[in-house]
């Protein structure tokens, strides 16, 4: 089973995408913050990040481009999944490396496609 | 509802559309209709069916048949289709059509028009490739409301992350308050015009790709085959044609055969289209 890494600084909204990210057979780690969610990869690379925007301590952007600069290891797919849903910010995210981009509010419809479009079922 | 209102309405969608109900769908029939109803100023679905009944009314049949219709409709559904599409028809058609520079594509079912832009999409990603050439894509429905919502060509946030990949969001639509528009680079590309699927097929011509997707299976048997054996007869003999995850010609017609491990892809069962594309069975 692949490793999923739900990063979000809300707990319902971490438990919402749990619940889908299981019946799509992932395994799940959560993290509330960037740093928590740059400690979790040190410890255990995932295949893929679930990542929001806005958060405490260390934002997603940060989270993302420090991730992106890591050498020597496996990169993870990285799905950001925010409220932000302005194109400025999009294409920001893009830029800086993210491999999907999810508005909210989300369900599980749209999760399944934009995992299916980077490959990941 | 009366059995005898039941049956009366479920002959006439038969008819117009090809709609097949069973009994197990009256509430479909009870909340379609019924706002229906009310926008005409009866009271009741009775009512309506009563004015049915005494009048043959064109327009309030018409909209009764539309308002039957299930329009559900994505970007990119099912992925599969439109990978096909770009690796194996394109690739195909470029050789086959090279002399002539001719294309001509047609989306069966169109509903709100994600289908045909897809397909617009893919064309447009290799666009360079296609200079010179003349690409029809034809979106066509029963349904005139889908219509005019797939010729605007504006789609809400959910709808946009439906199977679309982002990339392509931003590179083909413009966000305008809570809608995206898509960009009339590609929407220029699709012409749209009603037309009903149990109408004969003169006049539309010989396709060289036909998407019919999520259609045949509101039909019964006999309308399956006599759609799909018309559909034969407007299809290039290495042309190809798509169907939905739920629909397959086999034990239908044997005009038409499924391609070999390509999931919802057909082919002329006397043409030569496998080859073309590298399909070989
Ligand atoms: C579920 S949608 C399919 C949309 C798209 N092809 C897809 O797969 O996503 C089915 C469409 O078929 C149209 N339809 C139903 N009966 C028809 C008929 N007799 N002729 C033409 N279109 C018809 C409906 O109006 C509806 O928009």
């Amino acid at each position: 089973m692949k490793l999923c890494l739900v990063v979000d600084d809300s707990k319902v909204i971490r438990k919402v995408a749990r619940r889908i990210l299981e019946e799509l057979r992932f395994d799940i780690e959560e993290a509330a913050d960037g740093q928590e969610a740059l400690d979790a990869c040190d410890r255990n690379m995932p295949d893929v990040v679930l990542l929001d925007w806005n958060m405490p301590v260390m934002d997603g952007l940060e989270f993302l481009k420090a991730v992106r600069a890591k050498e020597g290891v496996e990169q993870p797919i990285v799905v950001f999944c925010t409220t932000e849903n302005d194109m400025s910010h999009i294409r920001t995210a893009i830029e800086a490396g993210a491999n999907e981009y999810i508005m909210k509010p989300f369900d599980r419809e749209i999760i399944e496609a934009k995992f299916s479009q980077v490959g990941l079922i | 509802m009366k059995t005898q209102d039941f049956d009366f309405l479920a002959g006439l969608l038969k008819e117009r559309s090809g709609l097949m109900l069973t009994a197990d769908k009256v509430y479909l029939l009870e909340s379609r209709l019924t706002p229906l109803a009310r926008k005409r100023g009866l009271d009741t679905l009775d009512a309506l069916i009563q004015k049915l009944r005494i009048s043959r009314d064109d327009v309030l049949i018409k909209d009764v048949t539309e308002a039957m219709t299930t329009n559900e409709s994505f970007f990119f559904r099912d992925n599969t289709p439109f990978d096909l599409f770009k690796n194996h028809v394109l690739p195909a058609m470029e050789k086959a059509r090279g002399p002539k520079r001719r294309l001509r594509i047609w989306c069966a079912a169109a509903s709100t028009g994600q289908e045909p832009y897809s397909l617009a999409i893919l064309l447009r990603e290799n666009w360079a490739k296609w200079q010179g050439w003349n690409i029809e894509i034809i979106g066509t429905d029963i349904c005139t409301q889908v219509l005019e919502k797939a010729k605007a060509g504006v789609y809400s946030q959910f709808e946009v992350q439906r199977g679309l990949p982002i990339q392509m969001l931003i590179k083909y639509f413009t966000q305008d308050g809570d809608v995206w528009r898509l960009n009339d680079e590609i929407r220029n590309m699709v012409t749209y015009r009603p037309f009903n699927l149990l109408s004969n097929f003169i006049g539309m011509g010989s396709f060289d790709v036909i998407y019919c997707r999520n259609v045949l299976i509101y039909f019964d048997q006999a309308t399956k085959k006599d759609v799909l054996e018309r559909m034969h007869g407007t299809l290039a003999a290495d042309g190809t044609l798509f169907l939905g995850a739920a629909e397959t010609v086999l034990g239908i017609t044997d005009k038409l055969r499924p391609v070999r491990g390509q999931r919802g892809m057909y082919v002329s069962s006397s043409g030569n289209a496998e080859e073309l594309m590298g399909l070989g069975s």
